[in-house]
């Protein structure tokens, strides 16, 4: 693993080197541990404030994969902020997607755990990424699965902003307008950042450029 | 892991990791069903036709419920109701089945391999429901998750499978699946029903009970199957409860923990006494509980790999 600037304009990148030497795995750095730590909080600030006084009956439900660590960071910021834990629930969306069949790669399920009663409650679901609306979807028939929540708030990270269902995220850290065909990444480990992926062809001709070997 | 079959044959042909794979996948179907809305839309706009050549109850509503829980459309088809019986072919019977576009076939049949000569045959998804003396996968699963869900891990168990083990499909693919997940398994019953030769696939081979159970984590008891060719293999029904049926003095002779399990239905009083049979080692329900996750969890699998 190494840093290089090759997206130019200061861009942090990382690329990774296969057997040959050939450079092909390329990913750009939008945010890096402190920015997305700070936005994480004024999100769980933000989610506080509409929430003020009854946070008693407020859940926090974490929308597996990456969902689930975000809600737990905010989770901890809310609980600092008023004093008081959200409940809090995970989400598997697998059995209740829409592409059922399509994909090539059958997700592998992961586990849902709602350890309180929803009926009633004010719910946040929380999700890395929100961009077509469709995890949104199977989540919110997930969650009614489950009870009737007294009202359900979407908060992500990152609003790609290009929704195909009228949803809509209710708290974004960030709003990105990047191309469609490129992904957006939060990752956890070794740290704290948000990375965009461009197309295979872009990474190839990026790595091409730049095809010093890797110490 | 990935899972790429659009069939569910045997567990001869699984490797562990599949094993594995399924029973994680039926850990969370498990939980779909203790939730106030008790089905899924995973299969839905799916069709799933259960096709019973050989009778059966508790297995065809298992699998019945465990589609409708995945939100599939479900259609019973009964050897007694069929064109079988016209003089038509098993084969064309079935392509009639898929020529309605249907998606997933559940099949019991008697003669061993029957599911696999349709699998070969049919672009849609074959689940093994029993097949003779050959397999009955998806019970041996839920034996399996029952097992690993009581005592944690299957590896390194003892596991004593009594009875008829030469008829039982119940048996084989117990002793395929638990031997690939690294349990130790002793078959034990008649000598006329529990042939030498089993010890060539590598489970050990017992004619004496208390020899058999003595170190079992668990006791997996199968029926005596008075109404098919069995009554001619030992002298009468009380001389092999005498000597391999489970009483409550038989317990005393098993470590406290041991699992008794018996895949039903249960003839009390023959292979197992009744005070047993409900007994705080019995996991006897909890198996039918987790059948329906195990099928949830297979019929799920085997979509999603069915070509369109």
């Amino acid at each position: 693993m190494d840093r290089e600037n090759v997206f130019g304009e200061g861009a942090v990148c990382r690329k990774k080197e296969d057997a040959e030497g050939n450079l092909t795995i390329m990913k750009k750095q939008l945010y890096g541990a402190s920015e997305v730590s700070a936005s994480i909080r004024r999100m769980a600030e933000a989610i506080c404030r509409e929430f003020s006084g009854g946070e008693g009956d407020l859940a926090l439900v974490g929308i597996h994969k990456l969902g689930v660590p975000l809600a737990k960071m905010l989770e901890r910021e809310i609980a600092a902020i008023s004093g008081k834990h959200p409940e809090f629930g995970t989400l598997d969306i697998t059995m209740y997607r829409d592409d059922f069949g399509d994909f090539s790669r059958l997700p592998a399920i992961q586990e849902t755990e709602i350890p309180f009663d929803v009926n009633g409650r004010k719910l946040i679901l929380v999700d890395d990424v929100f961009s077509s609306g469709r995890t949104i979807r199977a989540a919110l028939d997930a969650l009614t699965d489950f009870g009737r929540p007294g009202m359900i708030r979407l908060a992500v990270l990152v609003d790609r902003g290009e929704p195909e269902f009228p949803i809509r995220p209710d708290f974004a850290g960030f709003s990105l307008k990047v191309p469609s065909d490129h992904k957006i990444r939060l990752c956890f480990d070794p740290e704290l950042e948000i990375y965009e992926i461009p197309t295979a062809e872009e990474r190839a001709a990026v790595g091409n450029e730049t095809s010093t070997p890797l110490k | 892991m990935q899972w790429t079959r659009k069939d569910l044959l045997g567990l001869y042909d699984l490797s562990a990791e599949e094993i594995t794979l399924i029973l994680d996948t039926a850990e969370e179907f498990k939980k779909v069903s203790q939730r106030r809305v008790k089905k899924v839309p995973a299969l839905r706009g799916k069709t799933v036709v259960n096709f019973f050549v050989e009778p059966s109850t508790r297995t065809r509503v298992s699998f019945e419920l465990a589609e409708q829980r995945l939100s599939a459309d479900v259609v019973n088809m009964q050897a007694q109701a069929s064109s079988l019986l016209k003089g038509e072919t098993l084969l064309d019977t079935v392509r009639n089945i898929e020529a309605l576009q249907v998606d997933l076939v559940v099949m019991r049949h008697s003669a061993p391999g029957a599911q696999n000569f349709i699998a070969r045959n049919l672009g849609c998804g074959v689940v093994n429901a029993g097949d003779g003396a050959h397999e009955h996968p998806t019970q041996a699963l839920l034996d399996i998750f029952t097992m690993r869900e009581k005592l944690g891990s299957v590896k390194g168990l003892q596991v004593a499978i009594v009875g008829d083990i030469l008829h039982s499909r119940v048996a084989r693919s117990n002793i395929w699946g638990l031997l690939k997940l690294g349990a130790q398994v002793t078959v034990a019953g008649p000598a006329t029903l529990v042939p030498r030769e089993f010890e060539s696939i590598g489970v050990r081979v017992c004619h004496n009970l208390d020899e058999a159970i003595r170190n079992a984590d668990v006791v997996n008891l199968l029926r005596i199957q008075h109404e098919r060719q069995t009554a001619d293999f030992f002298p009468s029904i009380g001389e092999y409860s005498k000597f391999f049926g489970i009483r409550p003095d038989t317990m005393k002779k098993l470590k406290p923990e041991t699992l008794i399990m018996h895949p039903g239905p249960i003839n009390r009083g023959v292979e197992l006494a009744g005070e047993v049979a409900d007994g705080k080692n019995s996991v006897i329900l909890e198996q039918v509980t987790n059948g329906l996750a195990i099928r949830m969890a297979v019929l799920y699998l085997v979509a999603g790999c069915v070509q369109k």
